[in-house]
C-alpha cells in the first residue's frame, strides 16, 4: 500500500507594466519579439535593473500567507542553455529568497488543512517556443522573456491529487485578491510543476520523484497527478525502480511521459548573479505594504456571513473569487433587492451561463446593475421567478434589458389582491359542480381552480396570492 | 579534480574541448580550487556573507514602461530569423 506525497511549485506571473530587469511591456498577444528588448535578449553590455513593483507584490504574498520577509535578499544566475533562454541563464533567487515560511489554509472534503509554503522567490520568465509553425525549425517569440514571476514552492504535504488542486485553488484566488496577478491560466499567467512520490504507509522514508512540469489547468493537475500516482504504483507493486525525472503531462493522451532534454541539464551551478546587488528591505516598506492590504478571502466570507445573512455555502462560492465577490456586492448595492435571493440567483442562473459559455466576471454580457434591475422586478413579485429565468436567458444571450422586455411581452405579474378577487370568483362561480366535488373531498381539484385563474389571467396571476385567496374562498 | 569532472563542465557550459587539452584544463581548474580552499581556510564563523564585491544595495527602478520595439534593428544582422521569429533547430520534448 502505498501513499502519494505532493508538493508543487507554482509560478505566478506578477502584473506589473514592465518587466522585472527592463522597462519592455509585459503585455500579453503583442506581435513576437518587439516586447524584447536588449536586456530581455541578453545583449552585451546591458544591465538589469530591478522593478520595485514586483518586489512590492512579492512582499505583499509574503504577508498574505504569515512568511518571513527577508531584510537582504539576493539574485543568482540559474544556468542551462534552451532556445527561450537568450542569457543562457535565468535570473532567479536561491540562497535566501524573498519570502521564506508562511501557510495557506485548504478545504478538502470539509475539512480545513494548513499547508505550508516553503518559500516563494522573484525570478524572470523565459520566452515561448513554437514548434508547429516552421517546417524544419522551432520559432521563438520573446516577448514573456523577463515577465516577473514569483515560484512558490510548498512542503510535500499533500496526499491526494484533490488536495494538491484545492492547494493549487487557494493560491490562485489569493494572488487575485492581492492584485498582483490576473492568475489567467489560458495565457500561462499561472502554472504548476508538481512532485510526486509514493512512500510505503506507516514510513518515514520518502520515495523517488517526478516532476510534472508546466500544468496550466486545475482539471489537469489533477488529472496528471492521478495519471502519477496509478503509474508509479504499477512500477512499485511490480517491484519496478521509479526514475527521478522531468516528466511531461500531455492532456489529450491523459498521461505523462519522460522529458529527455532536461535530464542533462539539472546541474545549474547557481551563483550571485554579479550584475545585482544585494536587495534591502526595510521595515518601512513593510509597514506600508501591511497598511495597504486589501480584504482578503476569509475576512470578506465573514462579512458575507454577517452583513448579507448568507450561508455558508453560497458565501464560499461567492468569494472564492474576488471578481465574483465584487459583482454580488454591486448587484445588492440596491434598496429593495433580496441579499439572498441575489445570491441564489448568482450561483445558480449567473454561474451556470458563464460556465456553458466558459465566461469570466469580467466579460459577463449582465452587468450588475441590470442584474439588480432583474432582481428588482423578482423581490418586488412583478414577475415570477420563473418568468426571470427566462428573461435572464434573453439577457445574457441577446444583451436585452430586464425592463425592456418585461413591458414588450407585458409580463408584468398580477399581484393586486382586488383584481384577482374578480378572477377567482367568477372562476369558483362558472366551476360550481368542481367546487362542490372539491368540497366534498376531492382535494385534488384544488390545482384545476389555479389553473383556471392562470388562463383568465394569460398566466399573470401571483401563484401565491392566487393560492391564497383560493383557499380562503373554497372553504365551506 | 577528475577527467570526469572536467568533461561535464564543459558539456554543460556547451564549450567544445579535445581530448588532449583536458588535462591541461584539469590541472589549471585544480590550481583555481586549490586558492579557493586556501581562502576556506580562513575562519570567517563571525563574517556575514557578502553576495556581491560592492558592499551597495540594488536601487530599485519604477514600474514604467520606457522602452519601444526594435526588433528590426534587433533582428538586421540576424539571418536566423523570419516572419519577427528567431528560428532554432527543433526541439520537441
Amino acid at each position: 500500500m502505498w501513499n502519494p506525497v505532493i508538493g508543487l511549485e507554482i509560478h505566478v506571473q506578477l502584473n506589473t507594466k514592465s518587466k522585472i530587469f527592463s522597462p519592455a511591456s509585459t503585455n500579453f498577444g503583442s506581435e513576437q519579439n518587439t516586447q524584447a528588448c536588449a536586456i530581455d535578449l541578453g545583449m552585451p553590455g546591458v544591465l538589469p535593473k530591478l522593478n520595485e513593483e514586483a518586489v512590492k507584490m512579492a512582499i505583499k504574498f509574503g504577508l498574505a500567507i504569515g512568511a518571513k520577509i527577508s531584510d537582504e535578499s539576493i539574485f543568482a544566475r540559474k544556468n542551462y542553455f534552451y532556445p527561450d533562454l537568450p542569457k543562457g541563464y535565468q535570473i532567479s533567487q536561491y540562497e535566501i529568497p524573498i519570502v521564506s515560511g508562511g501557510s495557506i489554509d485548504i478545504t478538502v472534503k470539509d475539512n480545513i488543512k494548513k499547508i505550508n509554503i516553503t518559500r516563494a522567490h522573484l525570478e524572470e520568465d523565459a520566452g515561448k517556443s513554437i514548434h508547429d509553425l516552421f517546417e524544419q525549425e522551432s520559432a521563438i517569440d520573446l516577448n514573456r522573456a523577463g515577465t516577473p514571476l514569483i515560484e512558490i514552492v510548498s512542503e510535500p504535504e499533500m496526499h491526494s491529487a484533490d488536495e494538491a488542486v484545492q492547494y493549487l485553488k487557494s493560491i490562485h484566488s489569493l494572488v487575485r485578491y492581492l492584485g498582483i496577478s490576473d492568475g489567467n491560466m489560458q495565457e500561462g499567467s499561472f502554472r504548476c510543476d508538481a512532485n510526486i512520490s509514493l512512500m510505503k504507509k506507516d514510513s518515514k522514508v520518502l520515495g523517488t520523484r517526478a516532476e510534472i512540469k508546466n500544468i496550466n489547468s486545475f482539471k489537469f493537475v489533477e488529472n496528471a497527478i492521478n495519471y502519477e500516482i496509478k503509474r508509479q504504483t504499477n512500477r512499485l507493486d511490480n517491484n519496478e525502480e521509479i526514475v527521478q525525472e522531468t516528466r511531461l503531462y500531455d492532456p489529450s493522451k491523459n498521461e505523462t511521459r519522460s522529458m529527455r532534454s532536461k535530464e542533462e541539464a539539472n546541474d545549474y551551478r547557481y551563483f550571485p548573479d554579479p550584475d545585482l546587488l544585494p536587495v534591502k528591505i526595510d521595515s518601512k516598506l513593510i509597514d506600508d505594504i501591511k497598511n495597504n492590504m486589501p480584504e482578503l478571502r476569509k475576512d470578506k466570507k465573514e462579512r458575507f456571513l454577517s452583513k448579507y445573512g448568507l450561508s455558508q455555502y453560497n458565501a464560499d462560492i461567492l468569494v472564492s473569487d474576488r471578481e465574483l465577490s465584487e459583482y454580488y456586492e454591486s448587484v445588492v448595492n440596491h434598496d429593495g433587492i433580496d441579499k439572498k435571493i441575489a445570491a441564489n440567483w448568482i450561483i445558480t442562473e449567473v454561474l451556470a451561463y458563464a460556465n456553458k459559455s466558459n465566461t469570466q466576471v469580467k466579460s459577463f454580457p449582465v452587468s450588475p446593475s441590470d442584474l439588480s434591475e432583474l432582481l428588482l422586478n423578482i423581490c418586488s413579485e412583478t414577475i415570477s421567478n420563473k418568468q426571470g429565468k427566462d428573461i435572464f436567458s434573453r439577457m445574457w444571450n441577446n444583451g436585452e434589458k430586464a425592463n425592456d422586455i418585461i413591458k414588450k411581452e407585458g409580463l408584468q405579474q398580477i399581484s393586486n389582491t382586488s383584481e384577482l378577487n374578480k378572477t377567482v370568483d367568477n372562476v369558483i362561480k362558472n366551476n360550481y359542480k368542481s367546487v362542490e366535488e372539491y368540497q366534498s373531498g376531492k382535494e385534488k381539484l384544488f390545482g384545476f381552480f389555479v389553473g383556471q385563474v392562470m388562463k383568465e389571467t394569460g398566466g399573470k396571476a401571483n401563484p401565491k396570492i392566487v393560492n391564497e385567496l383560493l383557499r380562503e374562498k373554497l372553504k365551506k | 579534480m577528475d577527467k570526469n569532472t572536467v568533461i561535464k563542465i564543459a558539456n554543460l557550459a556547451k564549450i567544445d574541448i579535445s581530448e588532449n587539452k583536458v588535462d591541461e584544463i584539469r590541472l589549471s581548474l585544480e590550481k583555481i580550487l586549490n586558492l579557493v580552499d586556501e581562502m576556506n581556510s580562513i575562519n570567517t564563523d563571525n563574517m556575514h556573507p557578502m553576495a556581491h564585491p560592492l558592499n551597495l544595495k540594488q536601487e530599485l527602478r519604477k514600474d514604467e514602461v520606457t522602452v519601444t520595439d526594435e526588433r528590426d534593428l534587433f533582428q538586421k544582422n540576424n539571418k536566423f530569423t523570419k516572419d519577427g521569429y528567431y528560428k532554432v533547430p527543433k526541439i520537441i520534448d
